[in-house]
């Protein structure tokens, strides 16, 4: 193996107004290496590729490609300089077939060259038949399964003959047999000596591949070395566990008897060819807190979204005995299910105080009034932003105003879908409180979607697993923390079924 | 399979040419008038869906390239005596020069905000005519002293060789490998740079070809009709017309938009008896193919083979 890096990476930094996704990452790649890039979302994993790419310019920092200083480049330059990537999702052209997208790949960048050159034409058929496409090659994309996109995007990649590649969540939506179609593919890349940089979620998808794994949390560098020692290292698996998991049980003893206000029944969701939920059942008594937990892409925001009525799903979902089917999102919001959402949709350019009063629009004048008294009573750092626009807020401070706002709505159901999203400790411990304090005053009923562990276990009645796009586990948090927290890091994907961002 | 489907739209292209070159032996001057017009429409159209359909970039100013064209030809005949080809030449020229003024900012801008500096470059120009109508003939237009012929035939087989032409350049243009380019970088323009293409050297070079034919046709329609005025040749609504044409045609598919254009420019002459309602007969029609089948006509068509 050669010892000079073909990819060396300094110092990159990359500022989104005030946030800081990507704060001095570096490292270098050799030829015929592979690096595993992890990190949970916001991370800011998948801006440092794209700052590598020339997609986003960096603020700072140096991105040399064999020597040569591309950061700030623009990414055609970047591309035919020997950097290729290969995106997670495909954005194939309607009218071509996966041929004709191959060959897209391999013309040059001229606007005098009606023709292709005759070898254009024999180089992607080998290529085509290289990543398992020759059979379909002449059909259009619209007609070919999940696996067989991303393998037409690998084959678009391999076009470009690039010196370093980088794969977005190599394995996001296939299957076990796909997964490991798609390893050789990759592993074929370092057998050419190319320099290889896998982005995923998740240390375990990578651990049979990657040289080496580097961890990075709330855009910063926290761990680096083999996928053994990032796995075992304690900052990673407190930023993918949250740490000593706590619970306690509930002092007023929820509700078993209470009738159940969510009752979700054998609900499967697919995106287009990907299962992104597979016969979820689940329910939700009145006054229960449950928390649903899993790794990103294990389906919970796909779950969320199926009972607010924002994706069609199949399947039952019955809300207060009511068949919510058919029904509108607004509808469904009006009806008590309120949805605070992992993007957390603000209105960003209205003030703190706008938000809420048009969370609280429908309420008469002083029931509001009241309802935001309780509000700044349970999040007093809003109270003293009234005035201030929402997006000039910090991340935790909009969680705040997200979760206010669905409050103002009087839910009889609130879904807080990844409140903790990259948050830093100190804010979850606020979050925490103000959950703790929610639940003492109020009879409410919670379903939360957590990653996190250590804040989902804490408040909850009950938990749900979700992992691959089907419930795995139920049970309480006493029996989570026996039978599931050991296993909730390093579990191998379980098999047969398929896994899609959530 | 997509080169027979091709070469059927090829062949179908190719009878519904033959059967146009003999429609004076058995149409009025009147019918045949009316298609002229209709022919220049359909190179505007093409011209408009290079643009909107391959590159990504709508143009909601067709009618500022084609005014540019129309009105520097006019000039130079009325003014200086130029002979026809030397205006047309200069009208391709001038608007070629506008676009570039026009493209090299716009194209820097992203979503919608290209589209509407083309719109206020369009009530620009419209302005700059009435504001210079010492030169220009303002509001009521100019006469050219030189058409391109008094016989209703002869027009109407220059303006079918004009079409054909064009269609066959930009048709091929399309179908070339500079064509797969441009519609990578319309459709996914990450992508498209990602594969090491320039996007915004392709969609600028799209905007000049569009700009040349657009002008273009625009100067041979002055010399057709013998007159450039603004309700022709630059208003907003002949733009909207021209836009409507080329999605009712059908989307990404060049020969498309001369269907349109015939059907929205015959359809608009032989309702006229219905007076006011007419436009409103033309326009609510073409709203309901746009609603219903937003691929349009041929579009419509090439999509059920593609799930075949």
């Amino acid at each position: 193996m050669n010892d000079t890096p073909l990819l060396s990476v300094r110092g990159l930094t990359k500022r989104f107004g005030g946030l800081v996704a990507v704060n001095g990452i570096g490292f270098d790649i050799r030829p015929g290496e592979i690096l595993g890039l992890i990190g949970p979302n916001g991370s800011g994993k998948s801006t440092a590729m794209k700052l590598i790419m020339g997609i986003e310019r960096p603020n700072a920092g140096s991105v040399k490609v064999n020597g040569v200083e591309m950061a700030g480049w623009l990414p055609h330059r970047i591309a035919r300089a020997g950097v290729g990537i290969v995106f997670q999702h495909s954005r194939p052209l309607h009218r071509q077939t996966v041929l004709e997208h191959i060959k897209l790949a391999l013309l040059p960048d001229s606007l005098v060259k009606l023709v292709a050159d005759p070898h254009v034409n024999r180089r992607a058929r080998e290529i085509a038949e290289r990543v398992g496409l020759s059979a379909v090659m002449h059909r259009h994309p619209a007609t070919l399964p999940f696996a067989d996109l991303r393998r037409m995007e690998m084959a678009k990649a391999i076009a470009r003959d690039p010196k370093v590649v980088l794969v977005d969540e190599p394995f996001a939506g296939l299957t076990q047999t796909e997964s490991q179609a798609f390893s050789d593919l990759i592993r074929g890349f370092r057998a050419e000596g190319r320099a290889v940089l896998l982005v995923d979620h998740n240390v375990k998808s990578l651990a049979a591949l990657a040289d080496r794994v580097l961890a990075m949390y709330l855009g910063e560098h926290v761990a680096e070395g083999t996928a053994e020692e990032v796995m075992r290292n304690e900052t990673v698996r407190r930023v993918y566990l949250g740490g000593k998991i706590e619970t306690r049980e509930r002092t007023v003893q929820a509700s078993s008897d209470k009738p159940s206000i969510l009752e979700i029944d054998d609900v499967g969701v697919l995106y287009g060819k990907a299962r992104a939920l597979d016969g979820v059942k689940l329910h939700v008594r009145e006054g229960e807190f449950v928390s649903v937990v899993g790794l990103n892409g294990a389906g919970k925001t796909t779950l969320f979204n199926a009972v607010s009525g924002l994706v069609p799903y199949h399947g039952t979902i019955r809300f207060a005995g009511q068949d919510i089917k058919g029904m509108s999102g607004a509808a469904i919001a009006r009806a008590g299910i309120v949805q605070c959402p992992e993007t957390r949709e603000l209105f960003s350019d209205m003030t703190v105080r706008e938000n809420l009063d048009l969370g609280g629009y429908h309420l008469a004048n002083d029931a509001r009034a009241e309802q935001l008294a309780w509000l700044f009573e349970l999040f007093p750092i809003l109270k003293s932003r009234q005035t201030q626009t929402a997006r000039t807020l910090s991340g935790g401070e909009q969680q705040m105003l997200a979760i206010a706002r669905a409050l103002m709505m009087q839910p009889r159901l609130l879904i807080l879908d990844e409140p903790t999203l990259g948050l830093a400790p100190v804010i979850l411990e606020q979050l925490s409180k103000a959950m703790d304090m929610l639940q003492k005053t109020t009879p409410i009923t919670v379903l939360l979607g957590e990653q996190n562990v250590t804040f989902a276990l804490p408040h909850a009645d009950r938990v749900y697993v979700l992992e691959h796009a089907r419930i795995v586990w139920e049970g309480s948090p006493t029996r989570f923390e026996q039978e599931m927290a050991e296993g909730f890091l390093d579990a191998p994907p379980s098999t047969p079924t398929q896994a899609v961002r959530a | 399979m997509t080169a027979l489907l091709r070469s059927r739209v090829v062949w179908a292209a190719a009878l519904l040419a033959i059967l146009a070159t003999t429609l004076p032996w058995w149409l009025s001057g009147y019918i045949l008038g009316v298609l002229t017009v209709a022919y220049y429409f359909g190179v505007f159209a093409m011209s408009w869906d290079l643009l909107f359909g391959f590159a990504g970039e709508v143009n909601f100013g067709p009618t500022f390239l084609i005014g540019l064209g129309a009105y520097s030809a006019a000039m130079l005949n009325a003014h200086w005596s130029a002979p026809i080809p030397v205006c047309v030449i200069a009208g391709g020229v001038v608007a070629l020069i506008g676009g570039l003024l026009l493209a090299v900012p716009a194209l820097r801008l992203r979503g919608p905000y290209f589209g509407l500096v083309t719109l206020v470059a369009v009530l620009l120009l419209q302005n700059a005519i009435v504001i210079f109508a010492g030169l220009t003939g303002g509001e009521i237009g100019m006469m050219v002293p030189d058409v391109i012929s008094v016989d209703a035939n002869h027009n109407y087989w220059i303006a079918l060789a004009f079409l054909i032409v064009c269609a066959i350049l930009l048709f091929g243009l399309s179908r070339s490998a500079i064509g797969l380019i441009l519609q990578a970088s319309g459709q996914d323009t990450v992508g498209a740079q990602a594969l090491g293409f320039n996007v915004t050297k392709h969609k600028l070079a799209a905007f000049c070809i569009s700009a040349v034919f657009s002008g273009v046709a625009g100067a041979m329609l002055v010399f057709y009709q013998g007159t450039a005025s603004v309700s022709t040749v630059v208003d907003l609504g002949v733009g909207v017309q021209i836009i409507i044409a080329a999605v009712l045609g059908g989307r990404r598919t060049i020969l498309g938009a001369v269907l349109g254009s015939v059907f929205l420019i015959v359809a608009g002459e032989f309702l006229r008896p219905l007076g006011q309602i007419n436009t409103f007969v033309v326009a609510a029609v073409a709203l309901a193919v746009i609603l219903f089948f937003p691929d349009g006509l041929l579009g419509n068509l090439l999509r059920v083979r593609e799930r075949e």
